[in-house]
C-alpha cells in the first residue's frame, strides 16, 4: 500500500525546503482581514426562516406533555417541532448514543433542548417559544458527582445498567504495590479541577436547505463535518448520500464544536418540513449551556520515588463529573489515565477513573481533552516530590525522562521526543539557574512538563479506510486545487495543505487553492480533534502531491529526453538540473503531463499504523507520534489580596518540525494563554439549581489584552520519523503545563501549595493563612502536612 | 409588528437610505439589511467587541448602538477599512490588515474585524504606541485564539510600516 508508506521527514527535493519552515501568510488571511470571509451566520438564503430553541428550566424533570398549538397558531410561525419529530438517539461516540435532538421524555439539565420553532424572523420565533406549554414533573437533580456515584436512582439515563455511572476504567501496569514498597518516599494528595469552557467568539450556528431534488445541505460551525453527516443521516432517517455538510469559515472551536448539536438536527428537520431554508444562531447564553467543556475532576494521586528522585510508581483515582450526556466521555475517561505515561518513565502505574452523569451542562472535549486535569495534579505532585527530596524541579524531570523511540508503561509507542530540549530551553530563557531561589518573597518560578497525542489511531467508528484523504486537481493555468475533508477551525490546516502542495510541486503557495470540509466535494477526513489534522492531512497531502509530481516529472523528462532525476520542480518552474538554461513555467509542465497522461489529478491518504497496548482500551490514547512541552512561568503573589499575576510564561514545545513557525508559535501562545486563564480567571460554575453562575462573556472571565502575560514561544524540532516532514501537533499539548507551572511557581514564591483550581484570591489567602498557622504551631506541623503518608 | 423607521446612514463613505425596525441595532442593520457581514456578533451585549465599528473614528460597539443613533455619524466597518486607506492616498489594504495577516494574528479571524478597527483608531490617535498603550486600546476586544501576542506584534508592525507610508 504505497499510499501509506513512510516518505521520510526530509525535503522533497533532497537539499532544502522552499516553503516549509517559513513564516508565510495563511491562505485565508486577507479574506479574514477584510471581512470577506464568510462564516455560517453570514449566510443568507432567499426565503430563509429563523429558528429558536425552547430549553428546559429544570435540571432534571420528566416531561408529562407538551402543547405547541398556541405557538403554531401565531402569525409568522412556519413549524414547531418537539422530540417526537426526531426520536432516534445519537452521540458522537457510536457506542454511547444517549442524546436526542429535542427531549423526548426527560430533560437532564437546565438548558436541555425541548422544542424548536421556525418563523419569519427571530423575534416571532422567540414569541412562539413563550406560547409552548410544557408540563414538567421535576425529579431529584444530581449536582454533585459524589452523590451521583453513590446513588443510582433516580437514574439520569433510564437504560443505563450502571446507575449514574457513565464510564468506569481501571487499568494497571507493572507491580504497583511493589513500586510503593520499593519507594523511599511517597507523596500522596488530593487535587481538583473545576469546570471550564471553550468560549469560541463565534456562537454555534447552522443553516439548512432542502432542495427540490430532495438533497439536504447543512452549513454548520462544526469541526467534525464527516461525523455530523453520519449523525444527521441516522437521526433524520436519510441516506448519507442525500446529505451534504459544509463547514464555512469557523470562528473558533477548541473542541466545543466537535459534537453533533441539537441545532443542526433542528434546522435540517425544519427545512425538510417547511421547504424553506432555515437558520439557527445560538445566543451566547445558549452556547454556555451547550458547553461540552472541560470536565471537573476530583483526583487522588500517589507517587513513589527512590531517594535519588527516580519514580517507582504512580497510582491515581479520579472522579469525573460528566454532566448530563456522554459526548466523548468514554474517551475522556480513558484519556484521564492513558495520557499520563510520558514524558517520564515509571515502571508501575494504575488508574481508576469513573465518569458519572450529573444534571449539568454536558462536558466534552476541550483543548487537551481529558489529560489537562490529571497533568495538573501529577506535575504539582512531582514538584512536591522534588521539594521533599531536595531536588531541583527541572532536575527531577530530566532524571525521569523516558527517552525517545521507546514504549510507555501502558504500551504506547513513543517516536521522537524533544522533552529534554524543551526543559533546556525554558531553563535557559527564564534564567532559572541564576534566578530561582534568589527572588524576593512573593515572586517565584515554576516548571511543569507534559506530552500529548498527535492524532489518535482510534476513529470513532471502527473501519479500515484512511483517516485522512486529499485529492488534487490540476489546471492548465498552473493552478492546483486541493480538496480536503480537514476542518480549518482557525488553526490553519488549509494553509498547511497549500504549503505542502507548494513544497512538493515547486509552486508559490498562492497558486494552490484549498477547498475544505465539504462532504460533497472533499475526500473524508475525520475532523479537527485529537490534534490530528496537520499530522494526518499533512501526510495525505504529501502522498497525493508525490503521485502527481511523479507524473509531471516523467512528462517533462520525456519531452526533454532526459532522465527524470534531472528534472526538478521549483519556484513555479520545471528545471533541468544539468542544464541551467533549460526551464519551463510549471503550467507548461502541467500541460505536458496532461497531454501525456490524460486529465491530471491524484489522491493521497493517511492511516495510522497498528498501535496501542494489547488490552481493552489499549488503542485509546495510542498516537502515531506525541508532542512534548515544558513551561516555566514567573508569578507574583500579592499576599495582601491573594492575587496571582503571571508575568511571563516561557513555553517550549516539541512540534517535530514547524511547517510554519509563525502558526506554531500562535498555537503555543494561544494554548498557554488558555491554560493560564483556566487557572486564574475562568470557572464554568453551576449553582445548586443547575443554573450557570455567569453565562456571559462578562461574567465568564476570559482574559483581555491587559490580562495576558508575556508569552515566549520556544519551538523545539525533534523531527518525527512519521510526521509530514517530521511535524507533530502544536495546538493542544502546549496548554497542559501552564496550570501546574503556576501552582509550582506560587509555592516557590510564597511557600503554599495550591492543589485546587481555580487559584482564586480567596484560595490563596486561605492557603497563606493556613501556612502561617502551621508555622506558629511547630508541634502540629507534622500532623497538618496535607495528605502526606 | 414592531414599528419601522426610515434611516439615513453613512457607511464606508456611502449614504444609505433604508427602513428597519426601530429597535434594530447598527449591527443588525449592517449584517441583515446591508449584507456587511464583516462585523461579527459574538455576544450581542457589548462584552466581546467583535461588532466594533468606527463611528467618526471612535471604536463603537455596533451591537449596543441603536441604528437610529448612528445617523449623522461616519461609520467605518471592516469592509471600509481598505477603501478608507486608499482614499487617504494609500495602496492596497490598510497596514493594520496587512500586518495582522503577516504576523499570524488571524487565526479563526472572528474577533479580528473589531480588533483591527480598534487598532486603526489607536494608530490614528497614537502613530507609535507603546506595548502598554496597545494592550489598553484593545482591552475591549476579546480574542480566544492567539493569546494576543501576535496581535500586539501586528499593531507594532502596522505602526512601523504605516508610519513610513
Amino acid at each position: 500500500m504505497a499510499a501509506r508508506d513512510d516518505h521520510g521527514p526530509g525535503p522533497p527535493w533532497g537539499d532544502e525546503f522552499q516553503v516549509v519552515g517559513r513564516r508565510l501568510r495563511k491562505v485565508d488571511g486577507m479574506a479574514k482581514a477584510t471581512g470577506a470571509a464568510l462564516y455560517t451566520d453570514d449566510i443568507a438564503l432567499a426565503g430563509m426562516l429563523h429558528a429558536k430553541t425552547l430549553r428546559s428550566p429544570h435540571a432534571h424533570a420528566r416531561i408529562r406533555s407538551i402543547d405547541t398549538s398556541r405557538a403554531e397558531a401565531l402569525a409568522g410561525v412556519h413549524a414547531v417541532i418537539t422530540g417526537a419529530a426526531m426520536p432516534v438517539k445519537y452521540g458522537v461516540i457510536p457506542w454511547t448514543p444517549d442524546e436526542n435532538a429535542l427531549a423526548t421524555d426527560r430533560v437532564r439539565f437546565v438548558g436541555d433542548e425541548v422544542a424548536a420553532v421556525a418563523a419569519v424572523d427571530e423575534e416571532v420565533a422567540a414569541a412562539a417559544l413563550a406560547l409552548i406549554e410544557v408540563d414538567y414533573e421535576p425529579l431529584h437533580a444530581f449536582l454533585d458527582p459524589r452523590e451521583a456515584l453513590a446513588r443510582g436512582e433516580p437514574r439520569i439515563h433510564q437504560d443505563n445498567r450502571h446507575g449514574n455511572v457513565s464510564k468506569h476504567v481501571e487499568l494497571s501496569f507493572g507491580d504497583v504495590e511493589a513500586a510503593f514498597e520499593r519507594a523511599d518516599v511517597v507523596v500522596a494528595g488530593e487535587y481538583s479541577f473545576h469546570g471550564t469552557t471553550h468560549t469560541a467568539i463565534e456562537p454555534h450556528c447552522a443553516v439548512a436547505r432542502c432542495g427540490p431534488d430532495g438533497l439536504l445541505t447543512v452549513w454548520s460551525s462544526t469541526q467534525i463535518t464527516h461525523y455530523l453527516q453520519r449523525a444527521l443521516a441516522r437521526v433524520l432517517g436519510l441516506a448519507e448520500a442525500r446529505i451534504r455538510v459544509v463547514q464555512p469559515c469557523l470562528g473558533g472551536a477548541f473542541g466545543g464544536k466537535s459534537d453533533p448539536f441539537s441545532l443542526e438536527f433542528c434546522v435540517a428537520k425544519l427545512a425538510m418540513i417547511t421547504g424553506r431554508p432555515v437558520k439557527m444562531l445560538w445566543t451566547r447564553e445558549e452556547v454556555f449551556y451547550a458547553h461540552r467543556g472541560r470536565h471537573p475532576m476530583q483526583m487522588s494521586y500517589r507517587t513513589g520515588a527512590t531517594r535519588d528522585g527516580r519514580l517507582t510508581g504512580v497510582d491515581a483515582r479520579i472522579l469525573i463529573d460528566g454532566g448530563a450526556y456522554s459526548s466523548f466521555g468514554l474517551v475522556t475517561t480513558y484519556y484521564s489515565g492513558q495520557l499520563l505515561t510520558g514524558p517520564y518513565d515509571f515502571p508501575a502505574y494504575r488508574f481508576d477513573s469513573t465518569r458519572v452523569f450529573t444534571n449539568k451542562p454536558p462536558c466534552g472535549p476541550k483543548r487537551g481533552h481529558g489529560s489537562v486535569q490529571p497533568r495538573f495534579a501529577f506535575e504539582v505532585q512531582l514538584d512536591e516530590l522534588a521539594h521533599e527530596l531536595g531536588l531541583d524541579p527541572i532536575e527531577i524531570r530530566r532524571k525521569n525522562f523516558q527517552g525517545q523511540h521507546t514504549r510507555t508503561v501502558n504500551g504506547q509507542r513513543i517516536t521522537s521526543n524533544g522533552f529534554l530540549e524543551c526543559l533546556d530551553e525554558v531553563e535557559r530563557a527564564s534564567g532559572w539557574k541564576e534566578r530561582r531561589g534568589r527572588l524576593a518573597r512573593g515572586r517565584g518560578l515554576g516548571v511543569a512538563g507534559s506530552m500529548y497525542i498527535s492524532g489518535t489511531n482510534y476513529p470513532v467508528y471502527p473501519n479500515d479506510m484512511p483517516q485522512a484523504g486529499v485529492q488534487l486537481k490540476v489546471d492548465r493555468s498552473g493552478l492546483v486545487t486541493a480538496f480536503t475533508g480537514g476542518n480549518d477551525i482557525g488553526q490553519g490546516s488549509s494553509s498547511v495543505v497549500a504549503y505542502i502542495v507548494a513544497e512538493e510541486l515547486g509552486l508559490d503557495p498562492r497558486d494552490v487553492r484549498v477547498v475544505a470540509a465539504d462532504t460533497d466535494l472533499c475526500p473524508v477526513d475525520l475532523g479537527a480533534y485529537s490534534s490530528r489534522v496537520t499530522f494526518m492531512v499533512g501526510n495525505a497531502t504529501i502522498d497525493a502531491a508525490r503521485k502527481l509530481r511523479a507524473l509531471v516529472v516523467q512528462a517533462v523528462a520525456a519531452d526533454w529526453q532526459v532522465a527524470p532525476e534531472r528534472v526538478r520542480l521549483a519556484r513555479g518552474r520545471a528545471l533541468d538540473l544539468e542544464d541551467g538554461e533549460r526551464a519551463i513555467p510549471i503550467r507548461e509542465a502541467f500541460q505536458l503531463a496532461e497531454a501525456r497522461f490524460d486529465t491530471l489529478g491524484s489522491t493521497g491518504s493517511y492511516n495510522t499504523p497498528a498501535l496501542g497496548g494489547d488490552y481493552r482500551g489499549g488503542s485509546i490514547g495510542a498516537a502515531p507520534a506525541y508532542s512534548f512541552t515544558a513551561h516555566v512561568v514567573e508569578v507574583v503573589v500579592d499576599e495582601e489580596t491573594g492575587r496571582i499575576t503571571v508575568e511571563t510564561a516561557w513555553i517550549a514545545h516539541d512540534c517535530g518540525r514547524a511547517l510554519n513557525p509563525m502558526l506554531v508559535a500562535g498555537q503555543m501562545e494561544g494554548s498557554a494563554y488558555m491554560g493560564i486563564a483556566e487557572a486564574l480567571f475562568e470557572h464554568h460554575d453551576v449553582n445548586r439549581f443547575g443554573l450557570h453562575a455567569g453565562p456571559s462573556l462578562l461574567d465568564y472571565r476570559i482574559p483581555t489584552s491587559l490580562d495576558t502575560p508575556e508569552l515566549c514561544a520556544l519551538i523545539v524540532e525533534s523531527v518525527d520519523p512519521e510526521g509530514p516532514y517530521g511535524a507533530k501537533e502544536a495546538g493542544e499539548g502546549p496548554l497542559h503545563p501552564s496550570i501546574p507551572a503556576i501552582s509550582n511557581a506560587v509555592f516557590d514564591a510564597v511557600g503554599v501549595r495550591l492543589r485546587h483550581l481555580p487559584f482564586t484570591p480567596a484560595r490563596v489567602l486561605a492557603a497563606l493563612r493556613g501556612e502561617r498557622e502551621r508555622a506558629a504551631e511547630p508541634a502540629a506541623a507534622g500532623a497538618a502536612g496535607e495528605g502526606r503518608r | 409588528m414592531p414599528p419601522v423607521r426610515l434611516l439615513t446612514l453613512e457607511i464606508n463613505g456611502d449614504t444609505h437610505r433604508l427602513a428597519a425596525p426601530a429597535h434594530w441595532t447598527l449591527l443588525e442593520v449592517l449584517r441583515y439589511k446591508l449584507g456587511l457581514t464583516g462585523s461579527k456578533q459574538g455576544c450581542d451585549k457589548g462584552d466581546c467587541g467583535a461588532c466594533t465599528v468606527l463611528a467618526d473614528a471612535e471604536p463603537t460597539l455596533s451591537c449596543l448602538t441603536l441604528a437610529a443613533l448612528a445617523e449623522g455619524r461616519a461609520i467605518t466597518t471592516i469592509e471600509g477599512l481598505a477603501p478608507l486607506h486608499k482614499a487617504r492616498g494609500g495602496q492596497g489594504a490598510d497596514p493594520v490588515q496587512e500586518a495582522f495577516d503577516r504576523c499570524g494574528a488571524l487565526q479563526c479571524g472572528f474577533c479580528q474585524p473589531g480588533m483591527m478597527l480598534s487598532a486603526r483608531a489607536l494608530l490614528d490617535r497614537r502613530p507609535a504606541p507603546a506595548r502598554g498603550e496597545i494592550r489598553a486600546a484593545l482591552a475591549g476586544n476579546l480574542c480566544r485564539c492567539t493569546g494576543y501576542t501576535q496581535i500586539f506584534q501586528a499593531v507594532e508592525l502596522a505602526a512601523r510600516e504605516g508610519g513610513e507610508g
